[in-house]
């Protein structure tokens, strides 16, 4: 027995012998956990935040989004406005000057023609650009000299801060992805997988779906001030958020891990490990219950088609009073506190940020008994006592559909009992993420389809401005038959002062005039109960080691903007 | 013998054909698209563009043909040009299998992947299998012995708790509470001297053992049937009453016969080695072919998805021919006619 003992004593001493996880307080590298991992470092080809992201520290736009929303400067001089001349008058044009300072990492100098091929380069009718959205309206990018370039609009673009603005569209060189243009685009895999950047990393050695190391750019802009202070990343992805939020947390095997939607009180229990802490960026993410203004009765022919005559309007929906007290019957304090916890807000707005653009003049409050009272007020009564109430002989029996997840099949339980006490009957469904947001036409069960009376899904913005986000409710872009289910008006909203509004903010410059018209789109939404929104929640929330300093998490860009700027603090 | 193995490798490539256009058939089928991961931002006419650069569009019959000239005519003319250093005409034009999410050649990634996942599935294997066989043949011997009982009950658990729990429970002992190794497996790890060597050793320790607990726990529940059954027949009764000693009737007369399933078995698996291991790649990054096919479905990246699974279907038709013939060498009564 006493040998056995003396046995078993070794092995375990030997097996710990081992052990000693490699810390990674290293001064010299840092160790980021992405649980979804890079596939290729190219931005234009992939639109997934993984992308973005590991892009990000090589690759650098003109100019990009601070968290407060507001414009950094990169490769651009200056920033353009209408005073120093950068904006034209007539709204059609924006020049900027750029940095004769910069090199690229291979030591060639960072001109005007890059920029200009950049654009060439995205908008190449052979080239499936991903990012091909933001160039729309662009009519010309010229360079005006070395290093001054002017974007022409086809249109006046009251904001002009879209082309090169942010790292979903940052600079390629020229003579990098030269002769990677059209349908070369994809087969460049060389250039794709470590491009030429301007940025504080250049790439060591990619790994697609899988690691991705980077050393120190020695002809870095900001070399000289000691930046980046590391001389290696370590780009890890893989595996699943809680794990990632487990390494950095509880066995501090990382530095950084990123967007961990796990349950809060899971993450508490981590963070309470004392190893680091828990960050959350707001951008513009509403979950939002959006009402179908159009019948979706399933013997209909027509269902959930938008008609310009009215004649296909929802049986109950269509009336205002019900919408209202549909929203009334709601506690979003309830939805945000359990539910969504550091990782969302209560909101009674659509439009939630910068905070310039909150509208002070909604409230939503839960009021139950207001519910009721102005349902019956309405007439909307329940005449055969089975509980659910009739309008116009029309029993409120609403389908409420959303994507499969846990959180929001909670807030779907908790919506159905509120609904439940003011007299209308909710049927739950769920749908497959990817079914529910792929998007083919064929399928009944896209949330462009829409054949459901409500549904919930999150929408948002890419950049701090709203024009694009609200212009999606202009009335006639309805999803239907007749563009294949593409419309982007998923309430088939159609309101004529909604519509007006949109006109003047397209001929609106200035950020206080622009937030003004913002509040009255957002105010007509909420106030027609057009829709429902329900939480503003966190565009970002990742975990960081207490060892790491200068991490400025940005809800309007990649997590990894300010990457040249973190440093090992001191314990 | 020859003869048969010829005739079963041939009757081999119209199965395989037929496997790869079932495969393809699925997959295309059904509801993917490369594009559903994008952000919600991203308006249906740039994906559809997207689409078409992809040529995920394409009548499926066309991109089955095309599908089929990469991989049985473009990849294998590149492999030998890689590896023989010469250059056959139109190399420059050849389309290779290109993944649609990272657009880059499949066959390379797969190539970049195949060590960690043959080091960690593949050690794990052959360790289960190097455990299972003498404990099994043990448990049968000393049948309701307390080894057998222990051993039975253990192998019930490796059996039936699932990798992702036994994986998450190793997790938070040994790298959470008692730091001992790492939770996230570095795959750009070169063993080059005694230390990297640790550190690899160390990083492989917690998957390792978790899979080897799964392989050992199937393993040996059939080398304990098997042995038990031959325990009982009438040929060792007659070799003990021949006086042999113990020794050579187990070694020699049960354990030789009670194999040969067993090995049956252990071909039949080593496909699935190459398949790697889904679940436990997933949990400790191992990033390895199982978590490379994870990612490729999920995306919707069709070359990629068809590619790997036709691979592994090759493998299965493969070791199942090698299966049957170890069955013949090993066994005198099967004869291969």
């Amino acid at each position: 027995m006493k040998t056995k003992l003396t046995l078993l004593f070794i092995v375990v001493m030997a097996i710990s012998s081992f052990g000693g996880v490699a810390l990674t307080q290293d001064m010299s590298e840092v160790q980021i956990l992405y649980w979804q991992a890079s596939s290729i470092l190219n931005p234009y080809l992939s639109g997934g935040t993984k992308d973005i992201d590991a892009s990000a520290i090589v690759l650098e736009p003109l100019a990009n989004w601070a968290p407060d929303g507001s414009l950094n400067l990169n490769l651009a001089a200056e920033i353009p406005t209408l005073e120093n001349g950068g904006i034209s008058e007539d709204l059609t044009s924006i020049t900027w000057n750029l940095r004769d300072d910069i090199v690229w990492s291979d030591g060639s100098p960072f001109t005007a023609e890059d920029v200009v091929f950049t654009w060439e380069y995205c908008t190449h009718p052979e080239a499936g650009c991903v990012q091909a959205d933001e160039f729309v309206g662009v009519v010309s990018v010229e360079a005006m000299g070395m290093h001054s370039v002017t974007v022409t609009f086809d249109a006046p673009k009251p904001n002009p801060f879209r082309p090169f603005v942010s790292h979903i569209q940052p600079i390629l060189q020229k003579a990098q992805f030269g002769d990677c243009i059209g349908a070369e685009m994809a087969a460049c895999s060389d250039a794709n997988f470590a491009p030429i950047g301007t940025g504080p990393f250049i790439v060591e050695e990619f790994r697609p779906n899988d690691v991705v190391t980077y050393v120190r750019n020695p002809n870095y802009r900001d070399a000289d001030m000691g930046k980046p202070a590391f001389d290696r990343v370590v780009f890890k992805g893989g595996g699943d958020a809680e794990s990632a939020a487990r390494a950095v947390l509880e066995t501090g095997e990382a530095d950084y891990a990123w967007n961990l939607q796990i349950a809060p009180a899971v993450l508490d229990s981590m963070e309470a490990a004392g190893n680091g802490q828990v960050v959350v960026a707001y951008g513009q993410a509403i979950e939002t219950i959006w009402i179908n203004s159009t019948d979706v009765s399933p013997d209909n022919p027509n269902r959930s088609v938008w008609m310009a005559d009215g004649s296909n309007a929802h049986p109950f929906l269509s009336n205002k009073a019900i919408r209202q007290a549909m929203s009334m019957a709601i506690d979003t304090n309830v939805l945000a506190e359990q539910l969504y916890g550091r990782s969302g807000k209560a909101t009674c707005n659509f439009i939630n940020s910068p905070a310039s653009n909150v509208s002070p003049n909604t409230s939503c409050d839960q009021d139950i008994a207001g519910a009721i009272a102005l349902l019956d007020e309405a007439g909307v009564l329940d005449s055969d006592g089975d509980g659910v109430r009739e309008y116009m002989g029309h029993p409120l029996r609403v389908q409420y559909q959303t994507s499969t997840n846990a959180v929001r099949q909670n807030t779907q339980a908790l919506i159905k009992q509120w609904w439940g006490e003011i007299g209308i009957d909710t049927e739950l469904r769920n749908i497959d993420a990817g079914v529910y947001f792929g998007g083919d036409p064929a399928s009944p069960d896209t949330y462009q389809k829409f054949y459901s009376d409500v549904e919930m899904y999150t929408t948002g913005s890419s950049s701090p401005d709203m024009e694009s986000l609200l212009s999606n409710n202009r009335c006639g872009q309805a999803p239907g038959p007749d563009n294949n289910w593409t419309g982007s008006n998923i309430i088939r909203f159609c309101n004529a002062d909604y519509d007006a509004a949109l006109d003047e903010l397209s001929q609106t410059a200035g950020q206080d005039a622009r937030a003004a018209v913002i509040i009255r789109l957002n105010d007509i939404l909420v106030q027609e109960y057009a829709l429902i929104p329900l939480v503003y929640r966190s565009s970002a929330s990742s975990a960081y080691a207490n060892s790491l300093g200068g991490v400025d998490i940005n809800g309007w860009d990649s997590e990894m903007w300010n990457i040249e700027d973190w440093y090992r603090a001191d314990m | 013998m020859g003869k048969y193995v010829v005739r079963r490798l041939l009757t081999a490539i119209p199965t395989i054909l037929v496997i790869s256009f079932i495969i393809f058939a699925i997959v295309d089928l059904s509801p993917s698209d490369p594009t559903s991961n994008l952000p919600m931002t991203i308006p249906p006419e740039v994906r559809a563009k997207v689409r078409e650069a992809l040529g995920a569009d394409d009548p499926f019959v066309v991109k089955y043909v095309k599908w089929l000239n990469q991989f049985f005519i473009a990849e294998p003319l590149n492999l030998i040009e890689t590896s023989f250093g010469i250059t056959f005409p139109g190399s420059e034009d050849r389309a290779r299998v290109i993944s649609w999410a990272t657009r880059g050649p499949v066959i390379d990634i797969i190539a970049q992947r195949l060590p960690q996942t043959l080091w960690v599935v593949g050690s794990s294997y052959i360790l289960g299998v190097l455990i299972a066989v003498p404990v099994g043949i043990y448990s049968a011997y000393r049948q309701y012995s307390i080894f057998d009982q222990v051993g039975t009950f253990l192998m019930m658990v490796g059996f039936s708790v699932p990798t992702f729990f036994t994986g998450l429970m190793f997790i938070i002992v040994f790298s959470v509470n008692l730091k001992w190794f790492d939770s996230v497996y570095d795959t750009t790890l070169v063993v080059s001297d005694i230390e990297t060597l640790r550190q690899q050793l160390n990083q492989m320790i917690m998957p390792v053992t978790v899979l080897t607990l799964y392989t050992t726990a199937q393993m040996s529940r059939y080398t304990r049937a098997s042995t038990l059954e031959n325990l009982q027949q009438d040929f060792i009764r007659t070799a003990r009453s021949k006086g042999l000693t113990e020794r050579v009737v187990v070694g020699r007369h049960v354990v030789r016969n009670s194999l040969i399933p067993v090995v049956t078995l252990i071909a039949l698996g080593i496909p699935g080695i190459f398949g790697g291991a889904l679940i436990t790649e997933q949990i400790f990054r191992i990033n390895g072919i199982g978590q490379y096919l994870i990612i490729a479905i999920q995306g919707g990246d069709l070359p990629t998805v068809q590619t790997v699974t036709f691979i592994f279907a090759v493998l299965v038709v493969f070791f199942n021919i090698v299966a049957d013939v170890l069955y013949g060498i090993l066994d005198p009564r099967v004869t291969y006619t």
